[in-house]
This record gives C-alpha cells, sequence and structure tokens, in this order.
C-alpha cells in the first residue's frame, strides 16, 4: 500500500491575469519504507509539492494522501505522520540551539527521557553539542543547516521531506546525514521523500526517481530505468536530456530576500 | 497542555532576552507621565478635576499594554519572515493550542511591561488607593493584554508582510488609544465619550482607574463584562484566522 499517493495534483499562485502555474496536474505514488527523490531544476515545483503535502500551502486542486489521511480534509491527522526538513531557513534565532530543539521534542511529543537522549546524540552527530547554549542568531548557514537537520531527525515520523537537505553542507555532513537516514529507513522502516540538485545523492540513496520540470514530472522510476529510458550512460545525462541546457534563474532566491528582509527590520 | 506552555514560554524568553526591547518600550510611557503629567497637572487641578497623576497612571499603563500586546501578537509576521512560523504550523499539534501559547505568552509580557509602568509611576509620585487593590489590577491589565494580543494575532493572521505593521499601529493603535479616555476624562467630553464607548481599551483603562485611583466612569461590572466578550471574540477571531494561515 503507497503512503504517499498524489492525483492530479495542481497548484496555481496569483490570480488570474498573472498566474504563476507552479505545479500542472502531476500524480505520483510512493510506498511505505521508499526512499523516494525528486530531481529537478530551480522552480520546477519541488517546493511547492512538499508545501501542499505538509500541509501549509493550500490546494487549487487534486487530491493528496499522506498514510491513509487526505491532506485538504484531515490536516491535523496528517501532521501527525511527517516530520520535514525545509529549504528556508525556519530556526528561531532568538533561542538557542538546545531550546530550539528542546521546543520541537516538546511539540512532537517526545517522552523526556528520549528527547535528552537523543537531542545530545544528534547534536553531537551535526558538531554542534559544544555550541548548544549558543544563541542561533549567532550560528553560520552552515552551522544552522546542521542544526535543522538534526532537528528533523529529533522525532521519527512515519514519512520524512527533505527539502534540499544537503545544499550548504560539507561533503562529510552529508555523507554522514544520508548514512544517518538509510539507517533510519532500514530499521524504523521510515519512508523518505527528498529533493536534490546532486544527481550522485540521488543514484546512490533514492529507490525511485521523478524528474520534475515546469510543474509536470517528466519521468519516474529508478536510476537504472530512467538510464535506459533516455538511452544515457549517467543520471545526469539522463537528467539534462529530459529537462534541456538553458540555466535556470532561482526566482528570486527565497533566502536571498530574507537576508535582506532581515537587515531591514533587524528588531532593536 | 505542554505544547501550550513551551509556546508561552517562547514568547518570555525572547522577551527577557531582548533588553532593549523592555526598557525602550519603557521611554514611550515615561515620556507621557513626565510631559502630560507635570505639564497638565496644574490645569487640571484648576478645573477641580483632582490631582493628574492619579488619573494619568492607569490610562498610561494601559496604553504601555495595548502596544506590547498588539506588538506581541503581530510578532507572527517576523515569525513568518524569518521562517520559523512554517516549524509551528507542521507539528502534530491542533493550532488552536498554537494560538493559545502564543498569545498567553504575549499577553503576559505585555502584563509584566504594565506593571513596570506602574512601579515607575510610584518613583514619580503616584500613590494606588490600596496595596490591596494591586493584584486585582494586575489581573485586569492581563484580560486587557489578552485582549489585544489576540487582536494583533488576528490581524498578523492576515497580513503578508511587514508593509502593514506600520499603517495598523497608525490607523489602529493610536486612536484606539486617544480615543479611549486615557489622558484626559471622557465626562463632558460630548460626541468623544460616545466613540469612546466603542473602544476596548477604554474599558481596560477604567478597570485599572477604578482600581488603583477610586476614578469610575463606566463601572467596574461593565468593564469587566466588556472586556471578557470582547476577549472571547477576538480569541476566537484570532484562532479561526490562524487556523487558515498559509507560508
Ligand atoms: N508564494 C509564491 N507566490 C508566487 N509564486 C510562487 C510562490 N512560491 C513559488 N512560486 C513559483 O512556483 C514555481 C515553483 O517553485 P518551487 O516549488 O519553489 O520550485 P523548486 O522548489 O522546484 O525550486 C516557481 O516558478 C516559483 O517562482
Ligand atoms: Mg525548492
Amino acid at each position: 500500500m503507497s503512503i504517499i499517493s498524489v492525483k492530479n495534483l495542481t497548484k496555481k499562485f496569483g490570480n488570474k491575469e498573472n498566474a504563476v502555474l507552479a505545479v500542472d496536474d502531476i500524480s505520483f505514488e510512493v510506498e511505505k519504507g521508499e526512499i523516494f527523490a525528486f530531481l529537478g531544476p530551480n522552480g520546477a515545483g519541488k517546493s511547492t509539492t512538499i508545501k501542499m503535502l505538509t500541509t501549509i500551502l493550500s490546494v487549487t486542486s487534486g487530491t493528496l494522501v499522506l498514510d491513509g489521511n487526505d491532506v485538504k480534509k484531515n490536516p491535523n491527522e496528517v501532521r501527525h505522520s511527517f516530520g520535514i526538513v525545509f529549504q528556508d531557513p525556519s530556526l528561531d534565532d532568538e533561542l538557542t540551539a538546545y531550546e530550539n530543539m528542546e521546543f520541537h521534542g516538546v511539540l512532537y511529543g517526545v517522552p523526556k527521557k528520549v528527547r535528552r537522549e537523543r537531542i545530545e546524540q544528534l547534536m553531537q552527530f551535526v558538531e554542534l553539542w559544544d555550541r548548544k547554549d549558543s544563541l542561533v542568531k549567532e550560528f553560520s548557514g552552515g552551522m544552522k543547516r546542521r542544526l535543522e537537520i538534526a532537528r528533523g531527525l529529533l522525532h521519527h515520523p512515519k514519512i520524512l521531506f527533505l527539502d534540499e537537505p544537503t545544499l550548504g553542507l560539507d561533503p562529510q555532513t552529508r555523507n554522514h546525514m544520508w548514512d544517518y537516514l538509510r539507517e533510519l529507513n532500514k530499521t524504523e522502516g521510515i519512508t523518505v521523500f527528498f529533493t536534490t540538485h546532486y544527481m550522485e545523492e540521488a543514484e546512490k540513496i533514492a529507490g525511485r526517481i521523478a524528474i520534475i520540470d515546469h510543474g509536470k514530472i517528466i519521468m519516474s522510476g529508478t536510476s537504472e530505468e530512467l538510464k535506459k529510458n533516455t538511452e544515457t550512460k549517467t543520471l545526469e545525462e539522463a537528467f539534462l536530456k529530459l529537462t534541456g541546457k538553458d540555466i535556470r534563474k532561482d526566482e528570486a532566491g527565497t533566502i536571498d530576500r530574507m537576508r535582506m528582509g532581515r537587515r531591514m527590520w533587524t528588531r532593536k | 497542555m505542554k505544547t501550550i506552555y513551551i509556546l508561552w514560554l517562547r514568547q518570555l524568553k525572547r522577551y527577557f532576552r531582548s533588553k532593549s526591547r523592555i526598557f525602550g518600550s519603557l521611554a514611550q510611557p515615561l515620556l507621557f507621565l513626565l510631559a502630560l503629567g507635570f505639564g497638565f497637572g496644574p490645569v487640571f487641578q484648576k478645573a477641580g478635576e483632582g490631582n493628574y497623576l492619579q488619573f494619568l497612571v492607569p490610562g498610561i499603563i494601559g496604553m504601555s499594554i495595548i502596544f506590547t500586546s498588539i506588538f506581541s501578537g503581530m510578532e507572527i509576521i517576523w515569525d513568518r519572515q524569518f521562517g520559523f512560523l512554517k516549524e509551528t504550523l507542521v507539528a502534530p499539534v491542533p493550532r488552536f493550542n498554537i494560538m493559545i501559547g502564543r498569545t498567553f505568552g504575549g499577553a503576559t509580557v505585555a502584563t509584566m511591561q504594565g506593571i513596570l509602568v506602574l512601579i515607575l509611576s510610584l518613583f514619580l509620585g503616584f500613590r494606588p488607593v490600596s496595596f490591596m487593590l494591586i493584584l486585582p489590577a494586575i489581573l485586569m491589565m492581563f484580560l486587557s493584554a489578552l485582549l489585544f494580543t489576540a487582536l494583533g494575532t488576528a490581524i498578523a493572521s492576515k497580513l503578508e508582510d511587514m508593509q502593514g505593521f506600520q499603517m495598523i499601529i497608525n490607523f489602529l493603535v493610536m486612536p484606539l488609544f486617544f480615543l479611549s479616555g486615557a489622558i484626559f476624562p471622557l465626562s463632558g467630553s460630548g460626541a468623544l465619550a460616545i466613540v469612546a464607548r466603542f473602544d476596548p481599551l477604554s474599558y481596560s483603562i477604567d478597570s485599572l482607574r477604578v482600581l488603583l485611583s477610586n476614578i469610575n466612569n463606566f463601572g467596574f461590572g461593565i468593564d469587566i463584562l466588556v472586556l471578557s466578550a470582547v476577549t472571547l471574540i477576538f480569541l476566537g477571531l484570532g484562532s479561526y484566522f490562524f487556523s487558515k494561515v498559509q507560508i
């Protein structure tokens, strides 16, 4: 039985005249215990799909079912079945690293004993334990990212969404993180749904890959199938063959916009 | 319950960590107390209205509460901008609990700000009628703080970005403050007295005047009734709008 089921999902932003069709009638299924990757250029609609799946963005049309619950009808039930690492920043800068972890653990109902243990273990894991009492606003971008990853792993949901989790991480941390996730996937049967720009990551980690561009899924399957169907030798070649070679500009890169916003609105 | 508590705690931690915010938001009330209190005092006395400072302090406490509360409620906009809002929106916790935790946290912060103004005013010569009534006064501060934090939450849930913030301060908070009778008596002000009846802050300030200065306009029972009813309405509205928030 599939744990994620998406049928004819569409998302339009804006009103009629200047509407952006971010997700254009996509359908796919993810099986329980699978590791599934969304691969696509900037602006393809990956994050938008994840935001709809995780109940924080309204759906224009289509049906989404997560672990047997309809996302539109029962968002509250749906929120019990997943965890997510967002693409954009999502920490509280005014709290310490430890407090951010603690906050998350309490919100997700992780029992105190497990919470304490896991927070220490995970913060050691991302090498932030010695900085646990520093305010997050004193952290570098990479440190924040590592903390977000650690936080995402604090509770063990049925489905874990990771939106470009490794962006800006050094290769060591990246490998480390994937080892950890594969272990979780094996031992606890957690379904992993991630997006990435790194071909080798998708190839190595994901059981199945969907290539998405301009809001549409162009092709999906194992990396072997993708290569076979496109008659290419590497996943990268397959990807370029399917999505073309022109460079996409990252439309108003959210992170840059936020950094600017921060400068303008730094609170006294 | 634990989730409400952790959200409440977060608001408090943020407050205590920004010392500049605590002291910064005391500057305005202090200025009002000094400039108005000592500037208008003699005129007020001559007009036979009694000691102006006794009249003014509850009004300035009310001012401090409405500003801090609305600001706290509207912190949602900051959380949205800096991304943290998402973290709370995907949590397996009813949005209602999240809104309640945030709102009670914001209201607690605003109440503390009100208490600070009260302490400050003691140094300027303010004398509460009875120290026994300070605790009930603090409870009334909390009720008012809850009302305006919920209002701030409701508004912020509807705003997309920071642009609206200044407008809310200029076109909502300022008028609510000036029309509330915070700095002048409503009795004998004609049309203004009628308008003030539609301003919840008038009832907040009236209740504080009853308890701290023994001055009464609407009557304490009416104050409590109106404030409780409006608070419930705003909490309902706030949690409804918050439950619809998107990224
Ligand atoms: N809030 C928004 N308002 C308008 N357009 C948006 C919004 N969010 C995303 N988009 C647009 O939707 C498209 C898909 O974006 P996104 O899902 O973030 O892409 P990806 O994550 O694949 O890089 C882009 O064209 C982007 O500009
Ligand atoms: Mg994205």
